[in-house]
């Protein structure tokens, strides 16, 4: 079989990412030819999605295969990352309408990865700092956000930093991170190293929120000054005005 | 020496005089002519005496079984029984007393088996760790291994090692040795034949050392100083004498010490002999030990005895002691001792004659143990009295005390329960991060991009680190090294940049700071190391817990009386991370900031209170000046001990250099080398402004950690005759204007004490020739403005200090539990196996967590922030006292003054007594005292707020606002309210009584007047309406004349200042008279004689005054008067006319004045 350099780098370069079984890689080869029928019959079927789905492959990651492909061709030089994911974030920009309209369908049809699921991620991901922060509000806690905390200077920022510290279950807590999604050993275990800790460094205890659940074991700093919750705290004491009563 | 101690046990000399003689080398006039000079021909022998008296007195007590640190002497077959070895002291009994007070160990013995020393030393320590032998306590492997051989004691030296002259104090012992055990088969001659006989001949020991060692070491010559016998050879070269020469003098000694004998012998009928203590088989310390009864009426030789303490005494008050509290600590192993071994049945043998010579063992038995004790805890009751409550109560609850002085008992138990010394462990923190601080911690104080990168990376490891460091530390198997080493030299390796070393040294020295700083921290070995459930647990818990933590935990870390400096808790962390990284950049840089930091600290102005007029309300200032001070000493130690850590690191070795040559070479280099920190600059400046307190206890610290050639350097050298002038300076009797306080003067002798115990510093440095070291005057007298006369020490801070005092505790408690019967000793093998499950328990109280809160409030804030809050607190605190004064407690002395109104009227009639009239008032009053709390706590809360507001930054946010004021509310409330909870009731009863004793000075007698200045104006006050105008009005003459004699007295006995009397004579005053009629010319008169007389005017200045009189404009009449009193005054200069005499005496009765108005 006789492939062109081209062809050949493509196919190399989703080997890598695809799972090395004989199936994934003879419709790999397969991917190219039907591609070009695929959207020469029908310009809106969804063929690179099909394929996409076919080779097991996630569907937004083979759009931007093709599409890292599609640019290298026009412009003969690597596309930046940025300019891609760009592209990917908003199809209508692709040059190639059919090509867009490909891109599209994958991206919107992708569950697990690509701009969309981001974009919905970081969404829920706001949705719970905005949650949290109406939570703050009522409970008339005081904070900076990171936005402000940031300005400020500081180098590693917790989605809010308590202005005036507050015990949580009997822990003092400086500050508090919202993460909208499960905390398992592996996603909690590089939080920790590349936040939490930093965080304890920096400002002291704080508190995790895991909107959606945490490995219970995983709540094992709580004396060191990390505290693991799956909702807004309820046990919460703060420095009362009655401090001056004994 | 022995002479010495034995002219005073014939009496000769006085003890007082023993004790001039000792403390100063010149010889008073005051002394009687005999005493002089039954010791001057001991003068050469003067600065030996103390040294010849501890080591004699360990020596003596070397049958005693002690309670204490196990020492492997301790161990079966090394008991006293066994015979002594050819050509060395006895080992066995005498071991375990050496082991305690090393400058007792006699060079072979200690030369004999270092290493098994070591390892009985150890034992029960677990076996070393290969790198990570450096245990929690040790300074680094090299010296940790050094650090056990003198574990609670002096290092003993190996005999071969000659070099430092500082030989001295190994020395005496051996010769008190030839004088109570001669050599074996010498039999003296004429003598009874009955000397202890576990000496074996001395010569060689002698002539060993003046061999192997510089004859200028020994700060003990030879004892061939003979009284008497040759004082030329003698005063020609004290140590000069060879073995020969030694050895004839040493003869003679004996012989006249024999002669004295036979005197006494033929003197005195034979005493009663002390027998045999039944059973003394050979102890083991495993065996079971009970305690055998001391009997009072079985002590063998009470004057003696008696005679010895009170030298004894004398010497630990006159500070010719090293250490303080290691005297303390053997008169409490006397005190505490088990029981005495049987001595070989030589020692025992029955010697009538010798009973009241040295010749004869000073402690026959237990019995004279417990009394020799008694007798010096009964002097030594003053510093006693200043220890922590639990040691005093532990003294008084002692049944041999008791039993022995009931007296001492009473003052104990009374000191005991007087006491607030309660001394209790403080909480430990836990690990907190040093908070970012934007303002500092940005990119602007960064050369690059990429190295304010590596530093904000550099504290994420270094807290990666110090977490790892925390978990595992105390996993057996983990070393430092091994565990953290190369992380920690690739983080160094990364801080390229000199800015970034200083960046992160600044991080290193906060983080120490904060984490060792308190007192927890420090004392990692007090606590064993168990930070973190203590948080955990609620206040009212806490106590319970940390009593049981310091009973549980405190007896384990037990290593005597003098432990080595150590690193323990926390600081280990630091002190390993120092010697992983092994970066001399960053050693050299965390020396600048170490050393920035204590100069910046040490002449910190530590605000203290203006003394206030009534005494009581400035405490209300000083608890707040206490803790800062506290604060300040503890960091400045801290850092000081690091500096010393980091400085001399590289000269550091477990032992001094081999030969004398090494040494002289060494030293040459050495002296080139400017120190690190001119220390001796600040303590002279520390001195000269009276605040050793503060810099002595941190220059300690830093000079513990020194190498063995520091102190030959002439620089340091002079540091340490400066410290030794203190030493000497700090009597603690001493007590009166200027004199630095007593709690601080115990800390300093506490921890100079403890550093002349340290290995590094030679022996003889304490006892040398003082002749040398009046180069600098140390004055203890304090000025107004220094700290020493300031009470800043208490006692929670000196035991914070010097946690080795508790000890002294430790062996009581010991005592009283009877443990060492059961578990060999001094250590309970009790482990406290509640901490896990304690650990489990999230209990924690409300006040508990707003206290945590506080604190955690300010940890992300600035500095500045806290000290807004603090410094609001402090002085709101105050003046909400002040004001309670002034409005609630005048009010009740207000009341009470009424009421004592009507009582004197009711009173008159019943004829009451004064002292029962004031405890009505107050027990009416006294319970308004409760509204001060309420009043104290609204106050606070008014106050505080604004003041908060006013001083903080107006962008300051809202909530952070609204916090720091009930910070501050919540800290002057607690200030002001503990204070008055305390002290209000006193503080009425105070007022009240004051005012009590005015009405009734007011209405009393003269004298009265005079009794009290203060009450002066008051007692005229009250008399003033009744002159009233003279029309509505006339005093009676006989009260107008006692009210001139008492103006009289007033002016004369109880103004300080001159009392512009001549302002009487001016025209107007004078006036007045004119407009009464008739006119009290005699009254004036008399007054003016008054005057002259009791010398308050000069006669002439009287008639300038008179004079200038006439120049007024006067009535006519009125100007002939004058005139003709001006005439009466100058006719009759000195006799009053003895009309107006006759009715001026006379006393009306009292409370007439008063019923007038």
């Amino acid at each position: 079989m006789i492939l062109t350099k081209a062809q050949y780098d493509e196919i190399a370069q989703c080997l890598v990412s695809v799972p090395p079984t004989r199936q994934s890689l003879r419709k790999l080869k397969q991917r190219f030819p039907r591609y070009l029928d695929g959207v020469g019959k029908n310009g809106a079927a969804p063929v690179l999605l099909e394929l996409a789905n076919e080779v097991d492959y996630a569907p937004s990651l083979m759009a931007r295969i093709i599409l890292e492909r599609f640019l290298q061709e026009h412009k003969e030089t690597p596309p930046s990352k940025s300019v891609i994911n760009s592209l990917l974030r908003d199809p209508s920009q692709i040059p190639d309408g059919v090509l867009a309209n490909q891109v599209y369908q994958c991206i919107v049809n992708d569950c697990c990865y690509g701009p969309l699921v981001d974009c919905i991620k970081h969404a829920i991901g706001h949705e719970h700092e905005i949650l949290l922060r109406d939570l703050l509000l009522e409970k008339n806690l005081s904070f900076l956000d990171e936005d402000q905390l940031r300005a400020k200077g500081y180098d590693k920022t917790p989605d809010f930093i308590l202005q005036v510290p507050i015990a949580v279950e009997g822990h003092i807590i400086h500050w508090i991170e919202s993460k909208a999604s499960f905390g398992d050993e592996c996603s909690h275990h590089a939080y920790l190293h590349d936040q939490f800790w930093s965080y304890w460094n920096r400002f002291g205890p704080g508190l995790v929120i895991y909107w959606y659940g945490f490995i219970q074991e995983l709540d094992c700093n709580r004396e060191r000054g990390i505290l693991l919750k799956a909702c807004f705290p309820t046990d919460i004491v703060t420095l009362c005005h009655g401090a001056a009563a004994p | 020496m022995a002479a010495v101690l034995e002219s005073l046990l014939r009496e000769e000399v006085s003890v007082a005089a023993a004790v001039r003689w000792i403390a100063r080398s010149a010889q008073s006039s005051e002394e009687d002519a005999g005493e002089a000079a039954a010791l001057r021909s001991l003068q050469p022998l003067r600065k030996e005496f103390v040294p010849f008296l501890l080591n004699f007195l360990r020596e003596q007590s070397s049958r005693v079984v002690p309670q204490g640190p196990p020492t492997p002497a301790k161990a079966p077959g090394s008991s006293a029984a066994l015979p002594g070895r050819p050509g060395g002291p006895p080992r066995g009994g005498r071991g375990a007393r050496s082991q305690l007070f090393p400058p007792t160990e006699p060079l072979s013995a200690a030369a004999e088996a270092p290493s098994a020393r070591r390892g009985g030393r150890r034992r029960g320590a677990g076996p070393a760790r290969e790198r990570g032998g450096r245990g929690p306590g040790s300074l680094e492997e090299g010296v940790g291994a050094e650090s056990l051989l003198w574990a609670g004691s002096r290092r003993p030296r190996a005999a071969g090692s000659p070099g430092s002259p500082s030989r001295a104090r190994c020395d005496p012992p051996n010769l008190s040795n030839l004088e109570e055990f001669p050599p074996v088969g010498s039999v003296p001659p004429g003598g009874a034949g009955t000397r202890p006989s576990r000496r074996i001949n001395p010569t060689p020991v002698s002539e060993e050392r003046s061999l192997s060692k510089p004859k200028t070491c020994f700060t003990s010559p030879p004892i061939s100083c003979v009284p008497g016998a040759q004082p030329s050879v003698l005063d020609s070269s004290p140590w000069g004498q060879g073995p020969a020469a030694g050895c004839r003098s040493l003869q003679e000694e004996r012989e006249m010490l024999r002669k004295e004998r036979s005197k006494q012998l033929q003197q005195s009928p034979a005493p009663a002999c002390p027998t045999p203590e039944p059973g003394s088989t050979l102890p083991t310390r495993t065996g079971s030990l009970t305690a055998e009864p001391a009997d009072p009426a079985k002590v063998s030789s009470r004057q003696r005895l008696e005679l010895v303490a009170l030298v004894y005494s004398a010497c630990i008050a006159e500070n010719l002691v090293p250490n303080l509290f290691l005297e303390l600590f053997f008169v409490l192993q006397l005190l505490t001792a088990r029981r005495m071994v049987a001595a070989k049945d030589s020692d025992l043998e029955p010697s009538p004659g010798v009973l009241d010579s040295l010749e004869s063992p000073l402690f026959q038995s237990v019995h004279d143990c417990v009394f020799f004790a008694v007798q010096v805890l009964e002097h030594q009751f003053q510093v006693l009295s200043y220890l922590d409550k639990g040691t005093l109560k532990l003294l008084a609850e002692n049944e041999r005390l008791l039993c022995f002085s009931p007296a001492l008992q009473g003052r104990l138990r009374a000191a005991y329960e007087g006491s607030v010394a309660k001394v209790s462990l403080a909480m430990p923190p836990s690990v907190q991060a040093v908070s970012f601080q934007p303002e500092t911690d940005n990119r602007a104080n960064f050369s690059s991009d990429r190295a304010f990168h590596t530093f904000k990376k550099q504290r994420d490891v270094f807290y990666e680190v110090l977490r790892e460091w925390e978990d595992r530390h105390e996993e057996p198997g983990w070393d430092f090294e091994k565990g953290l080493g190369s992380r920690i030299r690739a983080m160094m390796g990364q801080l390229s940049a000199a800015c970034s070393h200083s960046h992160f040294v600044r991080l290193f020295q906060k983080q120490l700071l904060q984490m060792c700083q308190s007192p927890g921290g420090a004392g990692g070995t007090i606590l064993g190391e168990a930070p973190d459930v203590l948080n955990m647990l609620g206040a009212d818990k806490l106590g319970r817990l940390r009593r049981l933590q310091e009973r549980l935990a405190a007896p384990q870390s037990s290593c005597g009386p003098c432990p080595p400096p150590s690193f323990p808790g926390c600081q280990g962390f630091f002190r390993d991370f120092i010697l992983s990284a092994s970066s001399f950049q960053f050693n050299q840089h965390l020396m600048d900031s170490l050393s920035l930091k204590i100069r910046e600290l040490n002449s910190l102005v530590l605000p203290h209170p203006e003394p206030s007029d009534e005494d009581g309300e400035s405490d209300v200032d000083w608890q707040g000046e206490r803790r800062q001070f506290a604060v300040v000493l503890l960091s400045l130690r801290l850092l000081a001990k690091f500096l010393g850590f980091v400085a001399f690191l590289p000269y550091r070795g477990p032992e001094p250099p081999p030969t004398r040559e090494l040494q002289d070479s060494i030293l040459a280099l050495r002296s080139q080398v400017p120190p690190v920190l001119d220390v001796r600059a600040l303590l002279q400046q520390g001195l000269r402004a009276h605040r050793a307190v503060l810099t002595v206890p941190w220059l300690v610290e830093f000079l513990s950690l020194a190498d063995h050639i520091v102190p030959m350097l002439d620089y340091y050298r002079s540091i340490f005759t400066l410290l030794l002038h203190l030493h000497r300076s700090l009597v603690l009797s001493k007590d009166g204007e200027g004199e630095m306080c007593f709690l601080n003067k115990l800390l300093l002798l506490a921890v100079l004490g403890w550093l002349f115990q340290i290995p590094t510093v030679p022996e003889d440095l304490f006892f040398v020739e003082e002749g040398q070291v009046d180069v600098f005057e140390v004055d203890t007298k304090t000025s107004e403005h220094g700290l020493d006369g300031v009470p800043v020490v208490d006692q929670h801070l000196l035991y914070t200090c010097c946690p080795y005092i508790g000890e002294l505790r430790k062996l009581l408690a010991s005592w009283v539990s009877g443990s060492s019967g059961r578990s060999g000793g001094f250590v309970r093998k009790i482990t406290p196996t509640t901490t896990t499950s304690l650990g489990a328990l999230p209990l924690r109280t409300t006040q508990g967590l707003q206290a945590q809160l506080a604190q955690a409030f300010f940890h992300n804030q600035p500095p500045s922030l806290r000290r807004t809050v603090e410094f609001v607190a402090e002085r709101i605190g105050s003046n909400c006292v002040k004001h309670i004064k002034a409005t609630l407690v005048a009010d009740l002395v207000r009341q009470a003054e009424s009421l004592l109104q009507e009582q004197l009227v009711t009173q008159r009639q019943e004829g009451g007594d004064p002292g029962q009239l004031l405890e009505i008032l107050c027990s009416q009053l006294c319970p308004h005292g409760a509204q001060a709390l309420t009043q104290g706590r609204e106050f606070c809360q008014k106050k505080s707020p604004g003041a908060v507001q006013a001083l903080l930054p107006e962008e300051t946010p809202a909530a952070v606002l609204s916090s720091a004021e009930n910070i501050a509310v919540g800290l002057a409330t607690e200030k002001a309210c503990t204070w008055l909870s305390a002290n209000i009731t006193a503080l009425i009863r105070r007022e009240v009584k004051a005012a009590v004793s005015r009405m009734l000075r007011a209405q009393g007698p003269e004298p009265a007047v005079r009794e009290d200045r203060r009450g002066c104006s008051r007692a005229f006050a009250d008399q003033i309406p009744v002159l009233g105008p003279p029309t509505q009005h006339r005093l009676e003459r006989g009260q107008a004349r006692r009210l001139l004699h008492m103006l009289l007295s007033l002016w004369k006995d109880d103004f300080q200042v001159p009392v512009p009397l001549q302002l009487l004579l001016r025209p107007r005053n004078v006036g007045l008279l004119a407009d009464t009629r008739p006119r009290e010319w005699d009254l004036l008169l008399f007054l003016l004689r008054e005057l002259v007389e009791k010398g308050l005017m000069g006669q002439k200045e009287i008639e300038a005054c008179l004079d200038s009189l006439h120049e007024a404009q006067w009535p006519e009449d009125f100007a002939e008067e004058l005139a003709t009193l001006f005439n009466l005054f100058l006719a009759e200069p000195q006799v009053p006319e003895p009309q107006l005499r006759a009715c001026e005496l006379v006393q009306p009765n009292r409370g007439t004045v008063l019923a007038q108005s």
